[in-house]
């Protein structure tokens, strides 16, 4: 074990697994000299040379594109898209090309690609820096959706993804890139898609998250205590989701609080409240509720606070859950 | 040598007239390959009338006809070795014929059945691509990750003119210049996308002139002369192959058909100029051409018609013999590792259709 940044973890996972696997690339934007506008590709060049860490053109849809034709060449690439808002040009080819080749070969050819990505807000940055994406490529058939919340998931999961046969979008919480900080396994450490994790346990109330808003739900559980026992959990993976361990909770607690940084029609927590409803309706006690960001564009970042998910909003959902 | 003569609009051509218009020759083919070609031509354009045939008679889906078109799958292919592979649109659904892929395969897939659904590695074939432009990128990228693995592989793609419009050519097209990857980039320009034409579809004077802004050379050659096709697509891959990277080849012809079945084309084309270019549709062209020759008698003539009408006679027969697909092909292949739901939905659809 070593103590690692989040960001840090994502490139010893990068490390770890293309020099396990050499037919694993890194290709994206600024991935190469520069290491990554992040610096999660940093060092990845030097080590395994210009054509396994590849700077592209400024074109994401040409990054996810030619990543299925490296697919069809023997090529497993990891796709780094710069930022969230910055990636729907690839939308194209992940819904029409990479969510379903497979299934046009019938199962004959694999896509066994990543693409990866900073996701969400509260970082003070320009405009369009901070989406939360992660519904669209949920939605999309044929695609797995991977979302780390500490050091130690963003790289196992990672690597995970980049042993997985089927393509991967892995949504790195870019908040916390430098915030997070715990002990990761050193060498190969994989943690399996479709698995949460007990981030905290409770009795009274689960809250359910994933990426920077298990933080909010774990400060959320520690400034009720005394009042009410929150179970926080933490998804790690929205498909495969791990509805067992969903269940399980809810069917302890009885009460369940949803909470996502993206805007909140059809967003990841209405997918766990349906769940919820068709399976669990007899183990709650009170309505599902959901916190999530506004069905707005994302705001300034002088307001920005105001739209992200906070501890005084997610604790008066628990309040209102376990008063009803 | 090969003997490439000017044509209008600057286009390359072999193939004369028979009168004003002299004939060319490409270097290094034979009679032998001479009637090859003959024959894919024949192939394609038996596949093509018979499936508007099957069409009609509801026995295949909407149908993209590639009528006229058969001298430019055919000409680029021929100039490819067995391990290049071919990234075709919908306009090029047959050409995997040309590669040995049953025709039964083609005309499942245009019935909607999972027997049409074929496994690339097994022809060298890309799956069809139906959105337009989306599969430049994929060729772009098999070429460069098969140079990177160190294996003499040359990918083309053929898309129309409307997919120079996309950005994914202009994204694909960039990739290949950048990455220098041995791909060509094959646009089978018919002038028309469904109903509009291509002089609302660009303002550049030739889409050839698109090249120099990706690095790369750009040919323009008469896509009814199936000779200078096979000619200029050579010359490409050969540039391909010798590491010195992609090749834009414009070429030029009149789409004289529908878009597709459901398409009504009097309601937008000049018949009388689509008349006029049915006249000279380029697999009569070729074989005028190779009458001329002398390598092409009429009992040849009869006999290739025939072989190619009994292979489309046996292909419908077979893809009509496929038993109803299982509906666990619903799921099955969507993911290597599927997520549990999957299961459930299947055991619950099975349980309902009883």
């Amino acid at each position: 074990m070593k103590e690692l940044m989040l960001v840090d973890a994502v490139n010893d996972a990068l490390h770890v697994e293309m020099e396990r696997d050499p037919s694993v690339l890194v290709m994206g934007e600024d991935v190469g000299r520069l290491g990554g506008v992040f610096r999660a590709t940093a060092g990845l060049q030097d080590r395994f040379g210009v054509e396994r860490c590849i700077d592209t053109p400024l074109a994401e849809a040409g990054i996810l594109g030619t990543a299925v034709g490296l697919c069809m060449a023997g090529w497993r690439p990891v796709c780094e898209m710069q930022y969230d808002a910055f990636s729907y040009p690839a939308l194209d080819q992940l819904i029409n090309h990479v969510g379903r080749y497979r299934w046009r070969t019938r199962g004959k050819m694999s896509f066994p690609l990543v693409i990866r990505m900073p996701y969400g807000g509260s970082v003070r940055a320009p405009e369009l820096h901070d989406d939360s994406p992660e519904t669209y490529y949920v939605h999309t058939p044929g695609v797995k959706v991977a979302i780390p919340s500490t050091p130690a998931d963003a790289k196992g999961l990672l690597a995970a993804a980049i042993r997985d046969p089927d393509p991967v979008v892995v949504l790195e919480p870019k908040l916390i890139y430098r915030l997070a900080r715990g002990d990761v396994p050193e060498g190969e450490h994989v943690v399996p898609l479709g698995k949460a994790r007990v981030a905290r346990e409770g009795s009274d109330v689960t809250i359910v998250a994933y990426g920077a808003m298990v933080g909010v739900a774990e400060r959320v559980a520690e400034s009720l205590v005394g009042e009410a026992s929150c179970e926080v959990l933490d998804l790690r993976s929205l498909k495969p989701l791990d509805e067992d361990s969903l269940l399980a909770s809810v069917a302890k607690t009885g009460h369940a609080v949803v909470v996502q940084e993206a805007p909140r029609v059809c967003g990841f927590a209405s997918e766990v409240a349906a769940v919820l409803a068709e399976k669990a309706i007899f183990d709650l006690r009170g309505p599902v509720l959901r916190v999530t960001g506004y069905d707005v564009p994302y705001p300034y970042w002088q307001l920005e606070d105001a739209y992200v998910p906070s501890e005084a909003r997610v604790v008066d959902a628990v309040r209102r859950v376990l008063a009803a | 040598m090969s003997q490439v003569l000017p044509a209008e609009g600057g286009l390359r051509r072999i193939i004369g007239d028979g009168e004003s218009r002299p004939d060319g020759e490409v270097e290094g083919l034979g009679p032998e390959q001479l009637l090859t070609l003959y024959r894919h031509l024949v192939l394609l354009r038996t596949y093509d009338e018979r499936s508007v045939i099957y069409h009609r008679q509801g026995r295949i889906g909407t149908y993209a006809i590639f009528w006229n078109h058969e001298a430019m799958q055919a000409g680029s292919v021929l100039a490819l070795e067995e391990r290049d592979w071919v990234f075709p649109s919908y306009r090029d659904s047959a050409i995997g014929l040309l590669r040995g892929m049953p025709v039964s395969t083609v005309l499942s897939w245009w019935r909607g059945h999972p027997a049409g659904w074929w496994n690339p590695e097994d022809y060298n074939v890309a799956s069809i691509c139906v959105p337009i432009a989306t599969q430049i990128p994929h060729a772009v990228g098999f070429a460069w990750g098969s140079r990177l693995k160190g294996e003499d592989r040359v990918a083309i793609v053929n898309f129309g003119d409307g997919a120079t419009s996309e950005g994914s050519f202009h994204e694909g097209a960039t990739f290949a210049g950048v990455m220098k990857a041995p791909v060509v980039l094959f646009c089978n320009n018919n002038q028309w996308a469904i109903s509009t034409p291509l002089s609302a579809q660009t303002a550049a004077p030739t889409l050839a002139d698109k090249a120099i802004g990706y690095g790369m050379p750009g040919l323009r050659v008469d896509g009814g002369d199936v000779l200078a096709v096979y000619e200029a697509t050579r010359e490409a891959v050969a540039r391909a192959r010798a590491g010195d990277g992609p090749t834009f080849i414009e070429a030029v012809t009149y789409r004289v058909a529908p878009h597709a079945t459901a398409d009504d084309p009097s309601l937008y084309i000049d018949e009388e100029r689509a008349r006029e270019e049915r006249e000279n549709e380029c697999v009569g062209r070729y074989e005028q051409y190779l009458r001329r020759l002398g390598v092409l008698t009429e009992e040849q003539v009869a006999a290739i018609r025939a072989e190619a009408l009994e292979l489309m006679r046996v292909g419908i027969a077979q893809a009509e013999a496929e038993p109803p697909a299982d509906v666990s092909l619903v799921f099955e292949h969507a993911y290597a590792n599927p997520p549990p739901t999957q299961a459930t939905d299947l055991a619950e659809l099975r349980r309902i259709l009883g």
